[in-house]
């Protein structure tokens, strides 16, 4: 695999928040919310992150678009004219050239409208950021973009309080999609929406990338979504990768427990594909509190039902069991003979 | 034919924008709506009240601590238009007390657009035009007069354009102080954030009146008017911008975290344009609010410390400076009419408030 069919390269990213904070406040130490996670995102394709809330998902995608600061690491974003440029070593004024090639998606529909401004303006927030647009152009752009989602023109004067939860993401999708981006993060894009208007959204979602292009991060803590509209999915917990594949060998055989624990909490939605594999319960639940940075061993290892010795010692590393799937456990391969 | 009427409002509301929203429920709510016209009413009187006046603030009668006078529209069961019966002083020969009496012969019509004490309308335009008065040797007092014989009515009248005002003032200087304080600890955070609030908790721990008292008697007795009307109005804005920063502060952490400001960093705007374009607007309507409940504070502040005598001294009026005349029992109960002023007060005060309710109401339409 080439630098350039990937899109976008995540190298050891990683980011920590400070614990307190306050003026008495003597607690000490950090968070380590994201920590060395390295992926790759292949052009036209779709990424899944997956994970529990606090896993650092949300984190990952906002250090990619440069809302957040990443402590370290490289992200890799492969421009057009095929150079590669490290989002993470660029200051805010060179970033924002960059702005217009990478949009987001984000999980409120209502929050993440300005309920002041029609659904014109919203939309062309993007376009006008970008500067030398004639309003003209402007107009045009939003309305082309505007029925590229399935809503209509005479939409665009209202506000965001007088349409449903699917068309306000709907006009979400539409904000990202306006500057003609490469990538499009979507942050929990339909975890707001009903189930019905989920697969609307989700197909919508499908259809623009069919037709423009685009590359999407998906970020979901609901597996079934992923399934649905991913091709590799990356599985985070405490802000590590546990496991990282294809979707299809992702979901046929999970080689990490926490995968495994996550599958067989969602239903099949396609039975042919056979039941989830059902792990075994966890033996003992002596769950250390959550956020807490863990001394030296397996992160997992206060939850996993096949935990042994070595857990405890020695923290698994990411490494390749087969072609496109890596795992972070010792005992991947002998999982079920334990 | 109400209903059909109605359908077509109801789907026109999609494109209401923010403001159009906030006039809607603005407009249901009675009180408030009664207050604004309420207060509109107050704001002309202030305007206009040397016009509205019949007698100047500084024009004193034999006619000391006169009642109210009666108003007659018939003279010998004929109509005659508006008019007063001269009155004139009588002593009792044996207790001294003095006794206005009605002299039902000598009618005095109210005449309109008189001339009369002369007065600078808005402080430069040179006037003596009033709106009706009476002929020089009779007496017009709507509201009786006081222990020098001028005209209740017209003092108050005037006291409104002073009393009304250090409000606006007083809120002007507390909205500026507290959006800067307020924006600078919200914005940069950190320790400029704590140093900035524990600053505020200070503040806010100073006995209020007995702040006001010391500020007002630091006050030379040498000053003008014009210079301790405004020191009245700084006093009184130092004790409560705090109130407005912290609002303003937790707006803005609020508005901060919210997803589409996030959106609008993502979209590429710099902060200026997120300040112009999605905070300030989103700010507008709180701060509105704020300020509305704020001003009544301000009248009633100004009022406290001219009534102790610390704030405005004669021959300036406002509301507090009248009542020092109702400060012992005995002018209240032989002189009523002197404690019109703190009627005036709460009416004043009230329709702020119901009006600074209904705004709050409205302010945020989409929250229901």
């Amino acid at each position: 695999m080439t630098e350039q069919r990937n899109l976008l390269t995540v190298r050891d990213l990683s980011k920590s928040y400070r614990l307190g904070g306050g003026f008495f406040d003597a607690r000490e130490g950090t968070v380590r919310a994201v920590d060395r996670v390295s992926f790759s995102v292949e052009r036209g394709r779709t990424f899944g992150l997956v994970g529990e809330s606090g896993s650092g998902k949300t984190t990952i995608g906002r250090m990619i678009v440069r809302v957040v600061e990443p402590d370290q690491g490289a992200i890799l974003f492969a421009g057009a004219a095929s150079q590669t440029i490290d989002l993470a070593a660029l200051t805010a004024r060179q970033m924002r050239p960059l702005r217009r090639r990478m949009q987001m998606i984000f999980q409120d529909p209502l929050s993440s409208l300005d309920p002041r401004m029609t659904v014109a303006r919203i939309i062309g927030e993007p376009l006008r950021a970008v500067h030398g647009v004639a309003p003209g152009d402007l107009r045009d752009r939003v309305a082309e973009v505007t029925e590229l989602v399935g809503l209509r023109r005479e939409h665009l004067d209202r506000y965001p309080h007088a349409f449903s939860g699917g068309q306000r993401q709907r006009i979400g999708i539409a904000r990202a999609l306006v500057t003609g981006p490469e990538l499009v993060v979507a942050d929990e894009a339909v975890s707001a929406l009903d189930v019905s208007v989920q697969a609307q959204v989700l197909n919508l979602m499908r259809d623009l990338q069919q037709k423009l292009g685009v590359t999407y991060l998906f970020i979901a803590h609901d597996l079934g979504v992923v399934r649905y509209l991913c091709d590799t999915v990356a599985v985070l917990y405490r802000g590590r990768i546990a496991e990282i594949a294809e979707k299809r060998d992702l979901y046929r055989t999970p080689r990490h427990p926490y995968t495994e624990s996550l599958i067989a909490a969602v239903p099949p939605p396609e039975p042919e594909d056979g039941p989830a594999p059902q792990p075994r319960e966890p033996a003992a639940l002596d769950q250390a509190p959550d956020h807490e940075a863990p001394a030296a061993g397996c992160p997992y290892r206060a939850r996993c039902p096949y935990r042994q010795e070595i857990c405890a010692h020695q923290e698994p590393a990411l490494r390749a069991i087969a072609p496109g799937h890596s795992v972070a456990c010792h005992f991947d391969l002998q999982l079920k003979g334990i | 034919m109400s209903d059909l009427h109605a359908a077509p409002a109801a789907a026109d509301d999609v494109s209401w924008s923010q403001w159009k929203l906030i006039r809607v429920k603005f407009g249901s709510h009675k009180l408030a709506l009664v207050s604004i016209w309420l207060l509109g009413a107050f704001y002309l009187v202030a305007l206009f009240a040397q016009f509205l006046a019949p007698y100047g603030t500084w024009q004193p009668s034999p006619y000391a601590y006169a009642p109210p006078t009666h108003i007659h529209f018939f003279f010998h069961g004929k109509f005659v238009g508006p008019m007063v019966y001269r009155t004139r002083i009588e002593s009792d020969p044996e207790t001294f007390e003095r006794h206005f009496v009605v002299d039902a012969s000598r009618p005095a019509r109210i005449h309109w657009f008189v001339r009369g004490a002369s007065y600078r309308w808005l402080g430069f335009i040179p006037s003596s035009l009033h709106l009706f008065g009476v002929e020089q040797d009779a007496q017009l007092n709507l509201m009786g007069t006081d222990i020098l014989g001028r005209d209740c009515f017209s003092r108050d009248l005037i006291a409104t354009q002073i009393s009304l005002t250090v409000g606006l003032i007083g809120v002007f200087i507390t909205f500026v102080l507290g959006c800067l304080i307020g924006g600078a600890s919200g914005y940069y955070g950190g320790v400029v954030d704590n140093v900035v609030q524990r600053f505020v908790e200070f503040v806010t721990c100073l006995p209020t009146v007995p702040m006001w008292m010391a500020l007002g008697a630091a006050i030379p007795a040498s000053w003008s008017n014009l210079k301790v009307y405004f020191t009245i109005t700084v006093i009184l804005a130092l004790r409560s911008w705090t109130g407005l920063s912290r609002q303003v502060r937790s707006k803005l952490l609020e508005m901060r975290e919210e997803d589409y400001i996030v959106a609008a960093r993502v979209a590429g705007a710099t902060d200026w344009e997120i300040i112009l374009r999605h905070l300030l607007p989103g700010f507008a309507s709180y701060l509105i609010v704020n300020l509305t409940v704020e001003i009544p504070r301000m009248i009633l502040g100004e009022t406290t410390l001219s009534f102790f005598g610390l704030g405005l001294r004669p021959p300036t009026v406002s509301w507090g400076v009248l009542l020092q005349d109702a400060q012992n029992l005995a002018a209240i109960s032989t002189y009523p009419w002197l404690m019109f002023p703190a009627c005036m007060v709460v009416v004043c005060v009230l329709a702020f408030n119901f009006l600074g309710d209904g705004l709050r109401d409205a302010a945020d339409p989409y929250k229901e």
